[in-house]
């Protein structure tokens, strides 16, 4: 009878847990205040309903009563508050070393590209136990990518990649939804993560592929003409790309901003944005030159870049706007 | 307009000094203007209506098979705008609001009787773009008109629509302006701001939203169409825009927009408590600062609805923490409510019943948007049924409960005539009934994972949608018989007396239905608001009960 009637969604990855203790902790909480208003409302409607001869008592208030329902709600409140944010700064921080999944989305489908090359439609392969983290950029409209296994949910905007991660703990199939509403088909806009140990995932792995994103990339670069500027040598027009992502960059303009995909991104499509100190502003910008998926190799190629030298990939919180050292008003205005 | 036809009796009101076509149109009563309005938006509830009927009988299967997916959405789109803008924000301020400001405080009008005149016009040229856009076409952006969405790839009437928008808007914006004025400039002798009853406090509070937010709504649409006709880049990406930048100055009003329809249902609610439990409102001053802090703070959280839109970590944080801070004064006005009915003398009369069913919706609808705004909670719920369910509670459990309430209440003051009693209280049963069996299910959709806007959904969310749909129908039917029986009673009622409830308040002085100027001579107040002591210290005087 449960298969068609649920009561609780499915539990397949590590925020599942958290966010649902945190859910419960709240049903008991507000099913506690709900039980005492009710129950006062109740009692009182009872127990003082009109009856011959008895008339109402009037009292004015009370101060110290007043301030007791203000401030015993108020400290619960900021309980919850402390407790959802810790959740959610957990699930906004993608961990270093995740395996990269670059999401396109457009009306009304969901194109995912692994970076070791493999590509899917509607549909996402991942391992169990793994981190898995998403860059996702709309190419039309806004699009949200959902997973109410995995509770986890990201809006997916044109002209910016919002980020996302998640680690799955339990294989099975589940429910891809777009949830921001992006024209005729948002309800058909569905797909599915497709969940497996990891031996499936590598034999799944093993087929289909042209190759690593970040090679496809090198191509694009290639072919663009990029290397003619950005040379692995300090003599180029351009910032030399070796070892710059996941660095704080010194801008022209005095501010320092952090080399993330985003910043890479924008780098591509609007140069004169953002310009590196000590560089001319040269540089045409490539929108409407390059598609997503193109843009997205380019990152990816940057990014392998930087991992030939030392650091690892950097941990970023998913805002948006490229994360920034507090240089103040570096908003992202194209 | 219908007037009641018959003999009126024998005293002169506002209803019966002049007759014909004219003598509405042009009025510039604030009694008659509200009357007007009360016939306009019923008008378009159930427009909105009718459109929520057909949303939920497309949801009864999984599949997309009453209408087609286009008009779905469609559906949805104007359901919303048709309710939010031209049913909930003008409900109780621009009828009540408009009928009860004057009398409650002891005015003859309201300060600009021609302004306010000028508002219904408004909204009525507002209502009639809408009407024209809906019937020409309609639009698919939903209520909330997000972009590049609605600027670059919609291929409905959105101009229109953000017009008709925008036109209403000034309707709102001049009543918050003539409220403001009347309050502080208009009171009778003795009426002192800590004697004002605390629906005038709710109605300022709301009056200060609707001044200060409506231009910011009003300034993004006109962007919208700025974009969409004239591809300026504004919001869209590939013009060069900021996507993100129209959800800012969406919700900056949008969000505030909530306590517009909320607080004036506060302020019934506690007059009616107050009336029904024959005492002073427990904590007067508290609740009154609760509506003001309500309206300050409702400005400040506006980007909780922003949370998974890719606005920075840190930015969540604050918003999160800010709409913590607006539920506080929420959560005293229950306390104070529930306080209030401590040693009353309470009756069950169908006013009182609905604000019963206020205080179980609001209080429901209050706590899960706790969960909502709790961050870690919101990246799960976010858009899906359990943030419809959270806010019909809120604007169709509360505002709307309230607004029923209300209209009970002041039913004999605004007509001459009682309504039936009886069928009063089965209408509030009923709606109470069909409204949790239309939405609680859909807190659970929503912790599911349904998402909003599905015209088509997987299948193992069928049974909780079926529950949703019938409670809908019952709800349904709650919503006509007050309609069915307030039209009987305006012809077939009994007489009311000037105050059936023998509550306390300017309102209840005049007569029933008042004089166009309201009252025989200007009332000079030497009581405080909700003196139900010295009301009840002569049982004789107490009127018959009603129905």
């Amino acid at each position: 009878m449960f298969d068609n009637f649920p009561l609780w969604p499915d539990r397949a990855s590590t925020a599942a847990a958290n966010v649902d203790a945190l859910f419960i902790f709240l049903i008991i909480v507000s099913g506690l205040m709900t039980g005492l208003i009710f129950t006062a409302v109740l009692y009182f409607a009872a127990r003082y309903r009109r009856q011959r001869g008895v008339r109402a008592e009037q009292i004015e208030g009370s101060t110290p009563l007043e301030l007791t329902w203000s401030v015993i709600p108020f400290f619960v409140f900021m309980a919850i508050f402390a407790w959802g944010a810790v959740v959610y700064f957990k699930s906004r921080t993608p961990p270093r070393d995740s395996t990269e999944v670059y999401v396109v989305a457009k009306q009304w489908m969901w194109k995912l590209e692994h970076a070791e090359g493999q590509r899917e439609i509607n549909e996402l392969h991942v391992p169990v136990g793994r981190d898995v983290k998403l860059i996702m950029t709309s190419q039309d409209v806004i699009h949200s990518f959902f997973v109410p296994a995995f509770r986890l949910k990201q809006d997916v905007v044109p002209g910016r990649y919002t980020v996302a991660w998640f680690r799955a703990t339990k294989p099975g199939a589940y429910h891809l939804f777009c949830t921001q509403y992006c024209g005729t088909q948002h309800s058909g806009m569905i797909g599915s993560i497709i969940v497996q140990e990891p031996a499936q995932y590598e034999a799944w792995m093993s087929g289909g592929s042209t190759g690593p994103l970040s090679a496809t990339g090198e191509k694009i670069f290639a072919e663009l003409g990029c290397v003619t500027c950005h040379r692995t040598d300090s003599q180029g027009r351009g910032p030399n790309l070796q070892g710059v992502f996941g660095k704080p960059v010194q801008l022209e303009d005095g501010r320092s901003v952090m080399a993330d995909e985003n910043y890479i991104r924008e780098c591509i499509l609007d140069p004169g944005a953002k310009r590196v100190k000590g560089f001319q502003p040269i540089m045409p910008t490539f929108q409407g030159l390059v598609s997503e998926e193109q843009v997205n190799a380019l990152v990816a190629y940057v990014k392998s870049l930087a991992q030939t030298g030392a650091a690892g990939g950097q941990a970023s919180p998913a805002v948006v706007i490229p994360a920034t050292t507090p240089a103040k008003g570096s908003k992202v205005n194209p | 307009m219908a007037i009641p036809s018959g003999p009126q009796g024998e005293r002169e009101n506002y209803l019966n000094k002049h007759y014909g076509f004219g003598s509405w149109i042009f009025t510039t009563d604030h009694k008659r203007i509200a009357l007007l309005y009360l016939l306009s938006i019923t008008f378009f509830f159930f427009i909105g209506g009718f459109f929520a009927l057909l949303i939920r009988l497309e949801l009864l299967t999984p599949s997309g098979d009453l209408v087609q997916a286009d008009t779905y959405n469609k559906l949805f789109t104007m359901h919303g705008q048709v309710m939010v803008f031209f049913f909930l924000i003008p409900s109780i301020p621009a009828v009540l609001g408009n009928f009860l400001v004057p009398l409650m405080i002891g005015a003859k009008d309201l300060a600009f009787p021609r302004i306010n005149l000028l508002s219904w016009y408004l909204y009525i040229i507002g209502g009639v773009m809408m009407l024209h856009c809906m019937l020409t076409g309609g639009v698919d952006t939903g209520w909330t008109f997000y972009v590049p969405f609605s600027t670059a790839f919609s291929n409905t009437k959105v101009i229109e629509a953000g017009l008709a928008i925008f036109v209403t808007g000034f309707s709102s914006i001049l009543t918050g302006l003539n409220f403001i004025v009347t309050i502080h400039r208009m009171r009778a002798p003795g009426m002192t701001w800590s004697r004002l009853p605390l629906f005038i406090w709710a109605h300022y509070a709301t009056s200060i939203i609707q001044i200060l937010g409506t231009p910011v709504i009003a300034i993004t649409l006109v962007l919208v169409v700025a974009e969409r006709a004239l591809h300026l880049g504004i919001f869209d990406p590939k013009l060069g825009g900021d996507p993100l930048l129209f959800q800012h100055l969406f919700w900056f009003y949008s969000h505030p927009a909530v306590y517009i329809m909320i607080l004036p249902s506060m302020g019934v609610v506690t007059e009616i408590i107050a009336c029904f439990s024959r005492k002073r409102i427990f904590g007067y001053g508290f609740v009154a600062i609760s509506s003001i802090s309500i309206a300050v703070f409702g400005f400040l959280v506006w980007a909780h609805h922003m949370f998974v839109a890719g606005i920075s970590v840190y930015a969540a944080l604050v918003f999160s923490i800010l709409s913590y801070a607006v539920a506080v004064p929420s959560a005293v006005k229950v306390f104070n409510w529930t306080a209030t009915l401590y040693k009353g003398s309470i009756r069950y009369d169908a006013p009182m019943l609905y604000a019963f069913g206020f205080l179980g919706l609001f209080t429901i609808g209050g706590l899960t948007g706790l969960f909502l705004a709790s961050l870690g909670i919101d990246m799960h719920v976010h858009d899906t049924y359990f943030v419809i369910a959270h806010f019909h509670y809120i604007m169709v459990g509360g505002a709307l409960m309230g607004y029923l309430g209300g209209m009970h209440f002041w039913w004999p003051k605004i007509t001459g005539k009682l309504y039936p009693e009886g069928w009063a209280r089965l209408a509030a049963l009923i709606v109470f009934i069909g409204f949790n069996l239309t939405f609680f299910p859909q807190f659970i959709l929503g912790y599911l994972g349904m998402p909003r806007r599905y015209y088509q959904y997987p299948p193992e969310f069928q049974v909780l949608n079926v529950l949703s749909t019938a409670g809908a129908t019952v709800l349904g039917i709650g919503y006509l018989l007050p309609m069915i029986y307030f039209l009987w009673s305006m012809r077939y009622g009994k007489p009311a007396p000037d105050n059936p409830w023998n509550a306390a308040g300017l309102e209840w002085k005049t007569s029933s239905p008042p004089t166009t100027f309201n009252f025989e001579e200007e009332p000079v107040v030497t009581w405080e608001a909700y003196n139900y002591e010295e009301l009840d210290a002569h049982p004789d005087e107490e009127a018959p009960s009603v129905g």
